[in-house]
């Protein structure tokens, strides 16, 4: 399968949409979406943590639905809109969301944060009065190793039944 | 890490994936690739060809099909979980697609991808055999299909010939006063099944037991339909102590091997519980009215 490989690693122009703005970028088939966005596009605020889909650190919303940006080619999102954290909201304009977990201090090292508020985001759009319960299966499938769920699931929940999670559209 | 490179294919057309697929025995069929791609990641495995179908039109289709569904193969988890045909008409399939993986996987993993994947432990491949379902395959030379019963052949190993797609799975109409239940045993939300079990049954207006399906996952190469204890069931009245006949019959008619998560002897033992407990919950919805489906 030499010529498959080599024919395989011609790069492609993909389009898509990050954070509301159009990007352009040349990608191989092989490159994941994640790779494009850490390594092409510098969005380092998605995380590469086990590349199995299980962890939930490299989660981003495509077109909305959260996914396995490790688990997505990258040819596979042209055309789509892609969403990480920074498209919840940044420095100086904090999503609700972002503020409740400033205000209940729940990131510790941080690196499952941006997962777990984006799944949080796209939980709350579905279900704007969720039990605590149902907050925790929410995030099942993200991984906290500080295991700092509780404080996470208090500022989920501190958002929750306000409306403002789900009337703040992502940027 | 990341995959290796190979050749991207992505078809627009059936006639031309089919082409592909035909022209390409060793390539690998992209869907959700909830699967592949954590194995093309973790070096497990380097195709040298990869045929994406999720531009195919069509296979996310859920339409109704006599009594029955006729879901095509690239319908997501998250659709399974949250259609509300697929709800009424099949709860026990919008059940297992909601124990699958997490919310990530479950918005891109598809129905025919699981299905061909066949993971001895997921949810939708053991729920196809409890529900007789049967897959819709395609290859250039023609179509045919075959039943969930006889698809699965082995340990990741199915009735798929290089070069054929499943593109659709049938589930046959539930007959009124039909219930089914689902119970599993994992350590954490979204894990793989250590042991599942999938009942269905089918009770007449007083009570007797019309007809039995009892599946279980994790205790084989495969989801493996329990005979002996659809036998001891059918043809009787649905009593507790009929139900432990049959949940006893399970230890016996499985395979189950010893691994990182639970020994054989462990598997084998639980294969009962699961058992029980789905027979229990499909009897209890069977008699909560009758013509509700499953």
């Amino acid at each position: 399968m030499e010529t498959a490989a080599a024919e395989g690693a011609a790069r492609a122009g993909v389009r898509f949409v990050l954070n509301g703005s159009p990007v352009d970028v040349w990608a191989a088939p092989h490159e994941t979406l994640l790779a494009v966005l850490r390594d092409t596009l510098g969005a380092t605020e998605v995380k590469y943590g086990c590349g199995e889909g299980v962890c939930g650190t490299c989660t981003v919303l495509l077109d909305g639905a959260p996914i396995n940006a490790c688990l997505l080619l990258a040819v596979q999102a042209a055309g789509r809109a892609v969403t990480t954290v920074k498209g919840l909201g940044a420095e100086g304009h904090l999503h609700p969301l972002q503020r409740a977990f400033v205000a209940h201090e729940a990131a510790q090292c941080g690196f499952c944060t941006p997962g777990m508020l984006l799944v949080a985001h796209a939980f709350l759009a579905d279900h704007p009065r969720p039990t605590r319960d149902e907050i925790r299966s929410a995030i099942a499938g993200n991984l906290c190793r500080c295991t700092g769920y509780t404080r996470i699931v208090d500022a989920i929940e501190a958002c929750a039944g306000t409306g403002k999670a789900a009337r703040v559209e992502p940027r | 890490m990341y995959p290796s490179p190979f050749a991207y294919h992505a078809p627009v057309t059936m006639g031309e994936t089919l082409a592909l697929l035909a022209r390409l025995p060793e390539a690998k069929i992209l869907a959700g690739g909830q699967s592949l791609l954590p194995l093309m990641n973790l070096g497990l495995a380097q195709p040298g060809a990869l045929v994406d179908v999720n531009g195919l039109p069509g296979l996310e289709t859920v339409t109704e099909d006599g009594g029955g569904l006729r879901l095509g193969a690239l319908v997501r988890h998250r659709t399974l979980e949250t259609s509300p045909l697929i709800r009424r008409r099949c709860p026990a399939l919008a059940e297992a697609a909601s124990l699958i993986g997490n919310i990530r996987v479950r918005h891109r993993g598809t129905l025919g991808g699981s299905l061909a994947h066949a993971d001895p432990a997921a949810e939708l491949p053991l729920v196809a055999v409890a529900l007789g379902a049967t897959l819709e395959i395609s290859r250039l030379a023609g179509a045919r299909e075959v039943s969930a019963a006889e698809f699965f052949r082995g340990y990741l190993l199915t009735d798929l010939a290089p070069g054929e797609l499943v593109t659709g799975v049938r589930i046959p109409a539930i007959a009124p006063g039909t219930g089914y239940g689902l119970a599993e045993l994992v350590r954490r939300a979204g894990d793989f099944a250590i042991v599942a079990a999938c009942a269905v049954i089918t009770t007449d207006g007083a009570g007797v037991c019309r007809q039995a399906s009892l599946a279980i996952g994790g205790v084989g190469p495969h989801p493996l339909v329990m005979r002996r204890a659809e036998g001891l069931l059918t043809g009787g009245p649905l009593t507790d102590r009929r139900l432990a006949e049959a949940a006893d019959a399970v230890p016996g008619e499985v395979a189950p091997e010893s691994d990182v998560h639970a020994t054989a002897a462990y598997r084998r033992a639980m294969a009962r519980v699961m058992a029980y407990r789905a027979l229990a919950q499909a009897r209890a919805r069977a008699a909560s009215g009758p013509g509700r489906p499953a």
